[in-house]
């Protein structure tokens, strides 16, 4: 074990896979000689070389393009969109072939692609670098969408995403690459080696893909949540002294839809927080899920904690984020109804 | 003066005279052939001359000339008959219900069967969805790729795909996708893992003259130049995209050849409907690929002699006689009279080929129909289609496979 932050930890992962399988190789912008703009890919092209770690245009579109066809000749691209707000030129790449080539051919070929971007915002990245568009690849069928909110999960499902045949989208949440953060920017940033999920193995191991994880057991009511969210969450309902069970969904799609299920109907009342905008989020989905499965069990209507439904503006970062407030007034919405 | 908008036109419309005065043509054998290494800048002239091999007497003159045996030639003519009678007979099927849509490739059959033959079989293809020729060169049954049409038990894509997007796995074509360009880049990706794994292998994709404006054919040619990938990039410039003449992508500006050499890339525009041109220019490329020197742009100069597609009335927006006076003729009844000038074809043959090919063909159509249809025989079992969305089944996919499996049960 070590302590690694984010960025250390899929900078692992990366190294490992490539260590492990001749056919991993790292591709995006900025990737190689520099070693990312967020140094995730930092000494891989030194150590596997320019074969194994391209440096490409500025062209997401082909990028993604040119990653499918070496997926189909055997490779397993990882490639970077050094942004998810860059991610839409490669939009009709992801959707329209990535995502439908096993279906399309009955099995016959299929696309084993890892796409890694950072997304969220909480950086002072205005409109253009922190989106979370995590609910636009989720509507897919055929992808699967991972997002982590810590370095241990980060580098597991980073591992699983590269193994898995199957392309996935893996949205590193920015704000979190340093370290843990409760949604309040005025607080000195705390490392992630005080946490415990900063303790990272420095071998192989996997998170699994589609398994959400109870971060913080609890009795009163049930948090459903991931990315950066989850510590917001969680340090809002330590300060009101609720016995919150918090769960880190981890995994967008597929959605293990039962660990929500046997949480909520052990507590009745629920939260959804994401960092996304609120019209057809994916906390739509969460909660048409409960809705549908766990009714019987609701002592009050399920909340949505989410970003406001407006682009993200540079100036009103802070009043844009779902910080604590925001999940603060919907604990106390949902624990007030009898 | 102050800026108009220039709208391009089309040379001519329905009820109007024909008119290909646009077209730039060069005489057969007068375009020299240079070296697979040579510079760029030797390569030009090749983007907006046209490589002609065959002249007006039916003779294969000037450096292009690939010299291929008379066994080649026939063979050729054999798999552009075939595809056209499978067109034929394919696109009578969806006029009388059989299929729900067809694509005909008739008239530029060349370009799928000469471009098939000059490369290897290893090599990978990724077409467009005018390309069956390439299908039928590399020997895919004829009843498999009715099987598809018709979505039936035996359909490769298990019914989840409209007709004609085929692939083959182990013919080395991948699945054509339905939108446009989209692979084009996945082709240079593809040659970029070969060039990674240092195999000899090179991919070949196909683009329409109108599909050229999308992103995806700008990414394509960037990143073959960028990594200089074994791959040949090749534009069917058909004149049209449904109603809408090349001018529209681009083609006033000059040949879509020429994109190449803007991207630092050779680009060669060849007589589409010449049978050994096609060869031979495909060959050049091909080995310029294989040898390192990275991708060509080919720029195939043809016509659409049949509809966009069986959802489409070109006599509502071209002239009705403009492929009888398209200049570069008829690729069929091209490489025909060359053999008959060679001394190794006869019209009587020929009728014996056309025979054969209309028997294959009803006889594989017969035997795909015993798979059944869209409209009868027997059916996929509607409950596949949730397989294959990911290599596992989903809990929700089970459980909307078990709730269409009630719906079925009561209906």
């Amino acid at each position: 074990m070590s302590q690694m932050n984010m960025i250390q930890a899929l900078n692992s992962a990366l190294d490992v896979m490539m260590a492990r399988d001749p056919h991993v190789i790292v591709m995006g912008e900025d990737v190689g000689y520099f070693g990312g703009v967020f140094r995730v890919t930092d000494g891989l092209q030194r150590k596997y070389g320019e074969h194994r770690v391209l440096d490409t245009p500025i062209a997401e579109g082909g990028i993604v393009g040119t990653a499918i066809g070496m997926a189909v000749n055997g490779l397993r691209p990882v490639a970077e969109i050094q942004f998810a707000d860059y991610i839409y030129p490669a939009y009709d790449q992801i959707v329209s072939e990535l995502a439908r080539l096993r279906y399309r051919t009955g099995g016959d070929f299929y696309a084993p692609v890892t796409i890694r971007t950072p997304c969220g915002g909480g950086i002072r990245g205005g409109q253009t670098h922190s989106q979370s568009p995590e609910t636009l690849f989720a509507h897919v069928c055929g992808l699967k969408v991972v997002m982590p909110s810590n370095p241990y999960d980060a580098k597991g499902l980073l591992i699983s995403a590269i193994e898995d045949d199957d392309p996935v989208v893996f949205f590193e949440p920015k704000r979190l690459y340093n370290g843990p953060f409760d949604g309040d920017p005025n607080k000195p940033a705390v490392p992630w080696s005080s946490h415990p999920k900063g303790e990272v193995p420095e071998g192989h191991y996997r998170v699994p893909i589609g398994s959400a994880q109870v971060v913080r057991p609890g009795s009163q009511l049930t948090i459903v949540t991931y990315g950066t969210m989850v510590h917001v969450c969680t340090a809002a309902a330590a300060a009101m002294n609720v016995d919150a069970e918090i769960i880190d969904i981890r995994t967008i799609a597929p959605l293990d839809a039962e660990t929500i299920r046997t949480s909520v109907k052990k507590t009745g009342r629920c939260v959804v927080a994401h960092e996304a905008t609120r019209f057809a989020g994916f906390g739509a989905e969460i909660v048409a899920t409960i809705q549908e499965e766990c009714f019987w069990h609701l002592e009050a209507p399920i909340q949505r904690v989410t970003g406001w439904d407006t682009p993200y503006p540079h100036a009103f970062e802070w009043e844009y984020f779902p910080g604590q407030a925001r999940v603060r007034a919907a604990i106390e919405a949902v624990m007030e109804e009898t | 003066m102050k800026s108009r908008l220039h709208v391009p036109r089309a040379p001519a419309r329905p009820g109007e005279r024909s008119d290909f005065s646009y077209l730039k043509l060069s005489p057969a054998g007068a375009v020299p052939r240079p070296d697979v290494n040579a510079p760029l800048s030797e390569l030009q002239p090749l983007a907006t001359e046209l490589v002609r091999v065959l002249d007006d007497d039916h003779r294969a003159v000037g450096p292009w000339d690939p010299h291929l045996a008379p066994a080649d030639l026939e063979l050729g003519l054999r798999h552009m008959v075939l595809t056209r009678v499978f067109d034929d007979r394919m696109h009578r099927a969806q006029r009388q219900g059989k299929i729900t849509f067809y694509v005909k490739s008739t008239g530029e059959e060349a370009v799928s069967v000469a471009q098939g033959m000059a490369l290897r079989p290893g090599d990978m293809l990724f077409p467009s969805y005018r390309n069956q020729g390439l299908q039928i060169v590399r020997g895919r049954k004829l009843v498999d790729l009715m099987c598809q049409l018709l979505s039936n038990t035996r359909d490769m894509c298990k019914g989840r795909q409209l007709p004609v997007m085929y692939h083959w796995r182990e013919g080395n074509l991948f699945s054509i996708s339905g939108n446009l360009a989209t692979q084009f880049p996945q082709a240079v990706g593809w040659a970029m893992a070969a060039a990674i794994k240092n195999e000899d292998r090179v991919a070949a994709s196909w683009i329409g003259d109108g599909s050229t404006a999308e992103a995806d054919f700008h990414y394509a040619l960037l990143f073959a130049q960028v990594y200089r990938a074994p791959v040949l990039l090749n534009v069917v410039n058909n004149q049209w995209a449904i109603s809408t003449f090349q001018s529209f992508a681009g083609g006033e500006a000059g040949s879509f050849a020429a994109r190449g050499p803007g991207y630092g890339i050779p680009g060669i525009r060849v007589d589409g409907n010449d049978f050994l041109a096609v060869y031979a220019v495909t060959q050049w490329a091909a080995e310029r690929a294989r040898k390192g020197y990275g991708p060509t742009l080919i720029e195939l100069v043809t016509y659409r002699a049949a509809p966009h597609s069986t959802s489409d009335d070109p006599s509502r927006y071209r002239p009705k006689d403009e492929y009888e006076r398209w200049p570069l003729g008829d690729p069929i009844e091209r490489l025909k009279s060359h053999l008959i000038a060679l001394g190794e074809w006869t019209e009587e043959r020929e009728a014996m080929l056309m025979k054969q090919c209309e028997d294959e063909v009803s006889a594989a159509w017969r035997e795909a129909n015993t798979h059944g249809s869209l409209t009868g025989g027997p059916q996929l079992d509607p409950q596949t289609m949730f397989e294959d969305v990911l290599k596992e089944m989903t809990p929700n996919l089970a459980r909307q496979r078990m709730q269409l499996a009630k719906e079925l049960k009561k209906s």
